[in-house]
């Protein structure tokens, strides 16, 4: 068999390696990385370095799993939204039963391992992660309702929750506000990002909140969900995985974060078009080092509580 | 005799393969190195043998 055979027998978008890993969401894997890690850091069971590391590798698999089966499942939508139209899938590099095969297959695999490398919760708890993550969310709420992403944001709140799991074999109070804590940063993380990607949502038929309740509903569900994150950011520094460190950031942090869901909400659409949604930019950057910090400052206590320096 | 330049969907290929050994490889130091912690650690003794020790 000649060379000019090969060539004309395969698909000329054949999948390099980087293309399957992209279906696994890098960049959402690294954050579920982190939270997991500072769940399972932050919890009172000491872990072996060999199993928290081998842990943590199958939580972002699982992680990586559900995302590929997002993909699959959302193939139709990514294909019209400017965001996603790079996507493995809309981009024709990989197809859709490829993305389905790899995502049930490492969903299995990821979970089977998490289960024999810590224990069966922890394994059960990444199942219904999954779960959730691709039935509750991507399938059902998605394209249902403009409380999409209130409630598929639980999803991407359990890694922690898992993390702590692998180490204590169970649930508290802790690994519960560690939850809580990014549930409620969720919304305003996402609608922030809503806000200045102008027509994707509407041009997909997704019915984010901006879609169905405009853009002024919009802001005022920012600042009220601020608050309310907060609220529960800020009362964290008093529990078990808080300390004087974690709230001095937490004060910090929600008091900028407060500020610019004030200026979000004090703006119309006019003023955010003419500085190209600048400060909707900026709130949405400052989201994304708000969460890392306060897990940050999670760990540091946790660190620090050995030699008598975390905690209260 | 000059050798071929490689075409670039084989350029691919290679880089998916090297890519999967790599993560296959890694997934047996993983299993192996699971295994020795919980070997060492006594995970599969049995509850009687553990009491007697």
């Amino acid at each position: 068999m000649s060379d000019a055979s090969i060539n004309t027998s395969v698909q000329p978008q054949e999948a390099g390696f980087g293309d399957y890993f992209a279906l696994l969401k890098p960049r959402v894997m690294s954050l579920v990385v982190f939270t997991a890690m500072v769940g399972l850091l932050a919890a009172p069971v000491a872990v072996h370095p060999m199993v928290a590391f081998a842990s943590i590798l199958f939580i972002a698999v699982g992680g990586g799993a559900s995302g590929a089966l997002n993909m699959w499942w959302d193939a139709d939508i990514d294909a019209v939204m400017k965001r996603t139209q790079s996507r493995p899938i809309p981009a024709g590099k990989v197809t859709r039963d490829e993305a389905f095969a790899i995502g049930i297959t490492l969903s299995v695999f990821a979970c089977v391992m998490l289960a024999l490398a810590a224990n069966i919760f922890a394994g059960a708890l990444l199942a219904f992660t999954i779960f959730f993550y691709v039935v509750i969310y991507t399938m059902w709420l998605k394209r249902w309702t403009p409380q999409n992403i209130v409630i598929g944001g639980a999803a991407g709140a359990f890694p922690p929750m898992i993390g702590w799991a692998v180490a204590t074999g169970g649930v508290s109070v802790e690994s519960v506000l560690m939850f809580t804590l990014t549930f409620m940063w969720t919304p305003p993380h996402f609608w922030a990002l809503c806000l200045f990607m102008k027509s994707d949502y509407k041009d997909a038929g997704v019915p984010m909140l901006h879609v169905t309740n405009g853009r002024r509903s919009t802001r005022n569900h920012i600042l009220v969900y601020t608050v309310l994150l907060a609220i529960v950011a800020v009362g964290m520094a008093f529990t078990g995985v808080g300390g004087p460190i974690y709230l001095a950031v937490a004060l910090i942090l929600n008091g900028l974060f407060i500020a610019g869901a004030i200026s979000i909400w004090c703006r119309n659409e006019d003023v955010s078009e003419a500085d190209g949604y600048k400060r909707e930019k900026s709130f949405f950057g400052l989201s994304l080092l708000y969460l890392f910090l306060h897990f940050g400052a999670i760990l540091v206590e946790a660190t620090l509580a050995p030699y008598g320096l975390g905690g209260w | 005799m000059s050798f071929r330049e490689d075409h670039e969907l084989h350029k691919r290929r290679l880089g998916r393969n090297v890519g999967l050994a790599l993560v296959l490889a890694g997934f047996i130091a993983i299993v192996f190195g699971l295994t020795v912690v919980k070997v060492t650690r006594g995970d599969y003794e049995p509850e009687n043998a553990r009491i007697q020790n």
